[in-house]
């Protein structure tokens, strides 16, 4: 059977922006409201926080021979400006792989660097060391540490094994899929039981793993845990059980 | 026979034989120096009327420097039988020849023997002669070649193989070009396509050489006691008739149209074999291990019937087949020659098949199959053209054999058939894509992968890249398969702990993921339950029982064919042709007559009815799936906006039904709804731009596109996991391109494909303009029996189409429900 949408989305590689107050997520007495971006904003400190930002992807790509669009920066950029828009962040903590690989920044174009310092220069921003981009990037402001504090919560790049303290991360690129009628919806979620939330990738070309795969064995409460799935005009939240 | 060599002609003698008229005319043109195509049907010796020539110029005294003959087939096993079919004779005839076989699975140390010391004859596939031509060493083996062969060629020029084939060919005359190039091909409606398709650009065709015609099939329908059911496409009713004919013969080969249907005939025929016959299947998804017993044991003629799936389609002479059984519509009469055509390989002998429908309009498809077979009619299918992703790939493919001049390649890819066509511009698009991307932004030129030098020639960046085009060659793109072992179960510290055992075969990555652990389904001939999925796949253990829990649905694979459509309009039209018909299938259309009508050749019907709480309107084109999916789209959104407030559609093969909350035959009786508007032919513009922009079905055409111009990586056995996460998702960059650059030069090539297959508008527009002014349309108080089978495939068909939002609205809804019950 085919429902079928009247409504013609338009221009849908922009992301429709929209905090979710209805889907907020509390953790270690905090509120965080998840963004359709996959960002994740805490209006108490007024602190939002992206994880793998993956910047330069494309370029990166480029420099092995693959030539995807260079359009990814740009694009992860202008979603990030309409999230901090929306949402007048104090601060912006970067939870790791901003940039997709140790040498990202260097590439880029002298305009897209006005904009980033733009949007981070009158913020406090947080730049937490990921994998990809292990190394601080001096030449953007901001601090750069391997954790960060928010409260209670510790952030960090790659959730950890064992948790002494609440924890939001990144790294894994949580996705999740819907299976109805027959018919498998996937998308990238949020992921979060009662002791740490996982972010998605923010970047615009980031791909996404299952949260029913072996990357995140141990790590959550499946009994508890719930996943935020990020469609296209709306986030919809399911219990862990019922994604595949 | 006076000019036959006489170690050719005693070996002839010596088995009591004559060559045949059609092998000695391709002998004639080839030693004259010609290009050829050979039609003749399977079993008319065919394979050595390709290589007649050859032979006769290997047999005396040859320059045995680099290659003289190129076998191309399109089935890497086909190449291998040959090789078989053709050292045989070969050897009887103590011809000095030299064969060799390179496929994708020949080990580098013997791709490098034939590199330093060439065969005389080798036998390989399309995308390995691209592979050569690719080398910088293809001046050299191929300075000396005489002769191509290509066979199957029908098979192979609808398909981008064909289009990356002719590419190759192109390139190959450049090195060689005196070489004549044979096709042999079944029977088609228009030789003259591929007798083109042959030539170079500006030459004439080739000759033509038709062999005799096979004897005429004995064909039948199944004439069951039972029910054929209203629609569906469970052959379930038929199993016990199909297995007594399975007794009745030596051995059988039984044809479905997808995967999931041979799972299921494959169950159900073990459940009614009470003589444990031995019956076996075979289909691609198959471990290759257990592909090869079956194939071994048909050709010892050890088993009594296999269940088989296109796989078994072309080709190879499988042991002693004396029954073909087609279980479901053929869908095409030239594919239903083909399949017949595997019983019996003998030409003066008639083939047998018994075709057996699964659900009543099936009924008349298969009848008018029969006629066309009888007429030995065929659909008419083109070879396919112009393809950007596929040039792309050969661009590169150039660059990696060595420096070239865009104008010389231009000149070049022009000489091929299939780009006979291509504006200059075009191609410096292409070239353009292949060396930087070609986007606007200009921010890629440092990585360019292809770089002009000063003296106006394009050379390769990166030796690396030579690297990167060899290992994601060729035009196949799978879909995301994962491999399906049985698992060993464990139980440690009171956990079950499943560990991988070996390999049963693959199965489509959206179909496992759908799975949780416990779910059963059917694969490889048994009731499996899903045990999780670890970094080498998915694991299994055998499950008791009969019925699993999860189906694995999937539509039928192929369209119904134009040819076929028009015959089954023609039938139900005039019921002077119900004779053939079982009685149970007249009885039907005789009701429809009666309750409502049966349009006229020409005329597509059109009916109104309430059911329950909504309203129906159901067409009757006869176009296929795909086509009046794509029609159905387009007239929801068409109704929606005249205030018809539709609510869902379903298209069958042959159907269409659009239900809704207002009753549009009192629409239409009123004045304010158009049939005539409705199915205008203008509803192929805007529309159907913005609906296929943002379907899923653009998204994975487009990745297919992107894989073969090279855009991004196959992804490579074991080197998937580790590489996932970095994997770019083709439906972003896909959404990126739309909105940056939408005259990109891969979004054009995604779109034609679109156009050509997922879609069919060329198909879609033919019927708009068929049927303007023949619209008839029957306002009724209730369903129709004519309507009772497309209506019976609402609910059962898995959706399609953009609507992922209205699906997970619709999951969460759900939950909600439960949620509120419990309380």
């Amino acid at each position: 059977m085919m429902p079928f949408s009247p409504k013609l989305p338009s221009n849908s590689w922009m992301r429709p922006s929209g905090l979710s107050k209805l889907h907020a997520i509390s953790l270690a007495g905090l509120s965080f409201q998840p963004h359709l971006s996959g960002a994740l904003y805490a209006p108490d400190l007024a602190a939002l926080l992206v994880a793998d930002l993956h910047l330069e992807q494309g370029s990166a790509l480029a420099r092995r021979g693959i030539s995807v669009p260079p359009f990814d920066t740009g694009l992860t950029l202008a979603a990030l400006e309409a999230v901090v828009e929306e949402t007048q962040p104090a601060s912006i903590y970067l939870l790791g792989d901003s940039f997709h690989d140790a040498k990202g920044h260097s590439f880029l174009d002298e305009s897209i660097a006005v904009r980033l310092s733009r949007l981070f220069s009158p913020r406090e921003t947080i730049w937490i060391t990921g994998n990809h981009d292990p190394e601080p990037k001096q030449n953007l402001g901001g601090t750069h540490v391997g954790q960060a504090r928010l409260g209670p919560i510790t952030l960090r790049h790659i959730p950890s094994g064992k948790l002494s303290t609440p924890e939001i991360a990144g790294h894994l690129h949580p996705g999740a899929g819907i299976v109805q009628r027959g018919h498998l919806v996937r998308g990238k979620c949020f992921v979060a039981d009662t002791r740490r939330i996982i972010l998605p990738a923010f970047g615009a070309y980031t791909g996404a793993i299952s949260v029913r795969g072996r990357a995140f064995d141990g790590l959550l409460e499946t009994e508890r845990a719930s996943v935020y799935l990020l469609a296209r005009e709306k986030m919809y939240r399911f219990p862990y059980g019922r994604v595949s | 026979m006076a000019n036959l060599h006489h170690r050719i002609a005693d070996w002839f003698s010596s088995r009591g034989w004559a060559p045949r008229p059609h092998q000695l005319a391709m002998l004639e043109q080839g030693l004259a120096g010609n290009s050829a195509l050979l039609i003749s049907p399977t079993g008319g010796g065919k394979t050595l009327a390709g290589f007649l020539t050859t032979l006769q110029e290997l047999a005396g005294p040859h320059d045995t420097d680099g290659i003289h003959t190129l076998y191309i087939s399109p089935l890497k096993a086909l190449a291998v039988d040959i090789a078989r079919n053709l050292e045989a004779p070969v050897k009887e005839m103590g011809l000095p020849v030299s064969i060799e076989t390179r496929t994708g699975d020949t080990p580098q140390s013997r791709r490098a023997r034939i590199r330093s010391r060439p065969p005389d004859i080798l036998i390989t596939t399309p995308e390995q002669v691209s592979l050569m031509v690719a080398d910088p060493a293809a001046a050299h083996l191929l300075r000396n070649l005489r002769t191509i062969i290509i066979d199957e060629l029908h098979a192979i020029v609808t398909s981008k193989r064909g289009v990356l084939l002719s590419l190759a060919l192109s390139r190959v005359r450049s090195h060689a070009p005196g070489v004549r190039v044979f096709g042999l091909s079944a029977t088609v409606a228009d030789p003259d396509a591929l007798r083109a398709w042959l030539a170079p650009t500006g030459a004439p065709p080739v000759a033509l050489i038709t062999g005799a015609p096979g004897a005429s099939p004995d064909l039948h329908i199944l004439q069951s006691e039972e029910r054929v059911p209203w629609s569906g496409h469970s052959s379930r009713y038929a199993v016990k008739d199909i297995y007594e004919a399975v007794k009745r013969h030596r051995m059988s080969l039984i044809f479905v149209n997808t995967r999931s249907q041979a799972e299921l005939l494959f169950r159900e025929l073990w459940e009614v074999n009470d003589d444990t016959l031995p019956i076996a299947l075979h289909h691609g998804s198959l471990d290759v291990g257990q592909r090869c017993k079956v194939e071994a044991a048909m050709a010892a003629n050890t088993l009594k019937a296999v269940v088989a799936t296109s796989t078994l389609d072309l080709g190879i002479d499988w042991g002693d087949v004396d029954l073909v059984v087609q279980v479901g519509a053929p869908k095409g009469s030239s594919r239903m020659l083909q399949r017949i055509g595997r019983a019996n390989h003998r030409l003066d002998e008639a083939s047998k098949a018994l075709l057996v429908p699964s659900n009543r309009f099936e009924v008349l498809e298969c009848e008018a199959a029969v006629e066309a077979v009888r007429e030995n009619a065929q659909d008419t299918e083109y070879p396919m053209v112009l393809k950007l992703d596929v040039l792309a790939q050969h661009i590169m493919g150039r660059a990696v054999a060595g420096p070239f001049a865009a104008d010389h390649l231009y000149a070049e890819v022009k000489g091929a058939f299939t780009f006979r066509n291509l504006p200059r511009e075009l191609f410096d698009q292409t070239l353009d894509y292949v060396a930087t991307g070609g986007y606007a932004l200009k921010s890629y030129e440092r990585y360019a992968k292809l770089r002009r030098e000063p003296n106006g020639l394009w050379r390769l960046s990166h030796p690396r890249l030579a690297q990167q085009y060899r290992l994601n060659i060729g035009t196949i793109v799978e879909e995301e398969m994962i491999k399906v072992r049985i698992a060993r179960i464990r139980t440690v510290m009171g956990k079950r702990v499943a560990t991988g055992g070996f390999v049963l075969g693959e199965l489509e990555e959206w179909f496992i993921a759908q799975l949780s652990v416990g779910d059963t389904y059917l694969f490889a001939g048994q009731v499996l339950r899903h045990e999780g999925i670890d970094e080498f796949g998915a694991l299994a253990t055998r499950a008791p029982g009969r019925d699993p829990k999860v189906p694995s649905y999937q539509g039928g694979k192929f369209p119904l064919s134009t040819f076929l459509a028009s015959r089954v309009r023609r039938i139900l039209s005039d019921p002077s042709r119900w004779g053939g018909l079982p009685s149970q299938v007249r009885d039907w259309l005789s009701t429809q007559r009666w309750a409502s009508v049966l349009p006229s050749e020409s005329q597509m019907l059109v009916e109104t009815f309430p059911r329950a709480d909504k309203f129906y309107m159901v067409c009757y084109p006869f176009e296929g799936r795909l086509a009046q999916q794509t029609l159905g789209m387009l007239l929801t959104r068409r109704l929606e906006r005249w205030g018809a407030r539709p609510l869902g559609f379903v298209a069958s093969e042959y159907a269409l039904v659009v239900w809704g909350v207002r009753d549009m035959g009192a629409m239409i009786a009123g004045g304010r709804l158009s049939l005539a508007r409705l199915f205008d032919e203008d509803m192929l513009g805007d529309d159907l731009e913005a609906w296929l922009a943002e379907s899923n079905l653009m998204k994975r055409t487009f990745r297919n596109v992107a894989i073969i111009a090279g855009l991004i990586e196959r992804r490579l056995p074991g080197k998937e996991k580790t590489t996932r996460q970095m994997t770019v998702n083709t439906d972003l960059i896909y959404d990126a391109l739309r909105s940056h650059q939408p005259d990109h030069v891969l979004l054009r090539a995604a779109w034609d494909d679109a156009a050509e297959g997922l879609i069919d508008i060329h198909r879609l527009g033919a019927l708009l303009k068929r049927i303007k002014n023949q619209i008839l349309h029957r306002d009724l108080e209730r369903v129709s029996p004519l309507a009772v089978p497309v209506l019976l495939e609402i609910g059962r068909e898995s959706i399609q189409g953009s609507a992922d939002d209205a699906l997970l609205a619709e999951a969460a809804e759900q939950l909600m429900d439960e949620a509120q019950r419990l309380v």
